[in-house]
């Protein structure tokens, strides 16, 4: 259990910006990120002069290896004009720049900054599939890594488990999908904006057109069960399971809370913040769990006073589908068990009364790994101030909303909880 | 064998070995697969090895499709997957292993639960002689 904690002083979310994320081959991180920075300083109400920002803290988790270049911190700061001012990078795996976020809350609580920057990029688009997942099963444990594991890999495996305790099968994981598609539509930043039936009907027509015969699907799942379209990565997880490859870049500025209404008459606040480590996935006594997320849950819980009740919709790490219904569970959204019930039964549909990636989460918004953190946080942040257009939640007085972010296999995991004052 | 260091090292040379090593913190009993040099629990540093038997059940598993290129290198494709999975051995604590003798193509034939024996897979075409950790069914 951890202990109860406080911030040393308040801090508020004032301004975001991301790009959207997709595949940008003619572009690379400091693209990015400028383009997250332009749209955060236009999101700024009041406006900000970029010249008061006291740090940088940015996630970044291997363009090392996607890009072969390291040091991001000083290259960013460079092109939104920083430096000379301190920037650090954070790493975290897939959860980097949710670390970023939390350096900056504390520098800020701390008293030593009053405004601070934090954000997170990738650039993955510029390599093979194969080298991608090479590349990210250097956050794997040791051991995982060295036995085949990939990350579908190893989330397979979570649902090898998770079926075999609950009873669940591949269909329940095809809501996941279907949910999500369903909410990247309304999402302008998505990497994949359409729905599974807008995909069955341009497949249908596209095939018509060649003059091939049409395939006979009728409903959503007929499409996601066909392998010539959704085709195995590691069983049971499909491509329709997996979040695609992503370039992208996500920032937030962070304020001290006493001169926030400097910046908006509407900011965010940060209610709760938590974090765990996890041990290897094979030193887990229970693979439907990552006690991680458990760990940094009850952390921002005791912080700000709140219950998984408390939290009317969230961003979770829906990295594949198994993992968002072991999430809503770790969170407290659910019982263990009943996650995937949960989302059978719509209660996590954008209409529904546990809204669960509203933007689409990793499968459809993209997830650039190490601007991940800060996007969920955006999208909470975007929904807080009701400017989440048509895919805004319809939850009457929307005030609190909760991102969790996973690194590695659980090996980092954050949870953020904001709340609109 | 007791001068060996608790570290992965030493795991993988005994796995060279087909031996499945493992250590147990003298201070309060517990074990661990692989090894540590540092007890996570009460933080004593005095181990001693275990070797285990080598039978366990299998917990969770996956048929992977798209294999990194060390695994490419080693035959593995889209058409070819293979299968990795985590086992509970027989004397607790839980090992990261390939999965032989099943049929990848199969998953649904391949159960949670099924008992299972360590097999060593070595392999000889890299510049240093390396061995996995393998379990099959029996």
């Amino acid at each position: 259990m951890p202990k109860r904690r406080k911030l040393g002083r308040g801090v508020a979310i004032v301004g975001a910006g991301m790009t959207k994320f997709g595949m940008f081959k003619d572009r690379d991180s400091k693209d990015f990120f400028t383009e997250a920075f332009r749209e955060m300083l236009a999101s700024v109400d009041k406006g900000l002069d970029p010249k008061e920002i006291d740090a940088l803290y940015v996630g970044n988790f291997s363009n090392d290896f996607f890009a072969h270049q390291s040091h991001w911190g000083p290259i960013l700061s460079d092109i939104i004009g920083h430096a000379p001012k301190p920037a650090t990078r954070t790493e975290g795996a897939c959860a980097s720049s949710a670390l970023a976020f939390r350096e900056g809350v504390f520098a800020i609580a701390s008293g030593f900054y009053d405004i601070v920057l934090v954000g997170g990029v990738e650039d993955m688009s510029k390599r093979t599939t194969e080298e991608v997942a090479e590349g990210l099963a250097l956050a794997t444990v040791p051991y995982e890594g060295r036995v085949g594991f990939t990350f579908p890999g190893v989330f397979g495996a979570v649902a090898s488990a998770y079926f075999a305790k609950y009873g669940a099968h591949r269909e329940h994981l095809m809501n996941v999908t279907i949910k999500s598609h369903n909410n990247a539509p309304l999402n302008p930043k998505a990497q994949f904006p359409m729905t599974i039936r807008d995909m069955m009907n341009s497949k249908t027509e596209s095939l018509r057109k060649r003059g091939q015969p049409a395939p006979e699907w009728k409903e959503e799942k007929d499409f996601l069960r066909d392998p010539a379209v959704n085709p195995v990565v590691a069983w049971p997880m499909h491509l329709f399971d997996c979040c695609p490859i992503s370039d992208g870049a996500s920032c937030l500025l962070l304020v001290a809370e006493e001169i926030a209404k400097n910046f908006t008459d509407d900011p965010i606040h940060v209610a709760g913040i938590g974090q765990g480590s996890g041990r290897g996935f094979h030193a887990s006594p229970d693979m439907t769990t990552f006690e991680a997320t458990c760990y940094a849950a009850e952390e921002a819980y005791g912080m700000s006073g709140l219950t998984p009740k408390d939290v009317q919709f969230a961003e979770v790490h829906d990295c594949f589908s198994i993992a968002e219904i072991v999430h809503i569970e770790d969170l407290g959204f659910f019982k263990p068990g009943e996650g995937y019930k949960a989302v059978a039964a719509g209660l996590t549909r954008l209409d529904g009364p546990k809204p669960i990636n509203t933007s689409g989460g990793l499968k459809c918004k993209g997830h650039p790994v190490g601007a991940t953190g800060t996007s969920q946080i955006y999208e909470v942040w975007t929904q807080l101030r009701g400017k989440a257009g048509k895919r805004q939640v319809p939850i009457k007085n929307l005030s609190i909303g909760g991102a969790h972010n996973l690194g590695g296999t659980g090996g980092t995991c954050t949870f953020t909880i904001l709340e609109r004052r | 064998m007791e001068l060996r260091p608790f570290n992965d090292h030493s795991y993988n040379l005994f796995l060279q070995q087909e031996k499945l090593m493992g250590s147990r913190c003298k201070a309060c009993g517990v074990q661990y697969v692989p090894p540590r040099p540092l007890c996570p629990r009460c933080h004593a540093s005095d181990m001693e090895w275990l070797e285990m038997k080598g039978k366990g059940k299998l917990v969770a598993f996956t048929c992977i499709t798209i294999a990194p290129p060390f695994m490419m290198a080693q035959g593995y494709d889209r058409k070819h997957p293979y299968c990795s999975g985590v086992v509970e051995l027989d004397e607790g604590g839980r090992v990261d292993a390939r999965i032989e003798g099943v049929d990848p193509n199969r998953p649904q034939d391949i159960r949670v639960g099924m008992p299972m024996k360590a097999k060593f897979l070595h392999r000889r075409d890299t510049p240093e002689p390396e061995t996995y950790l393998a379990f099959e069914p029996g």
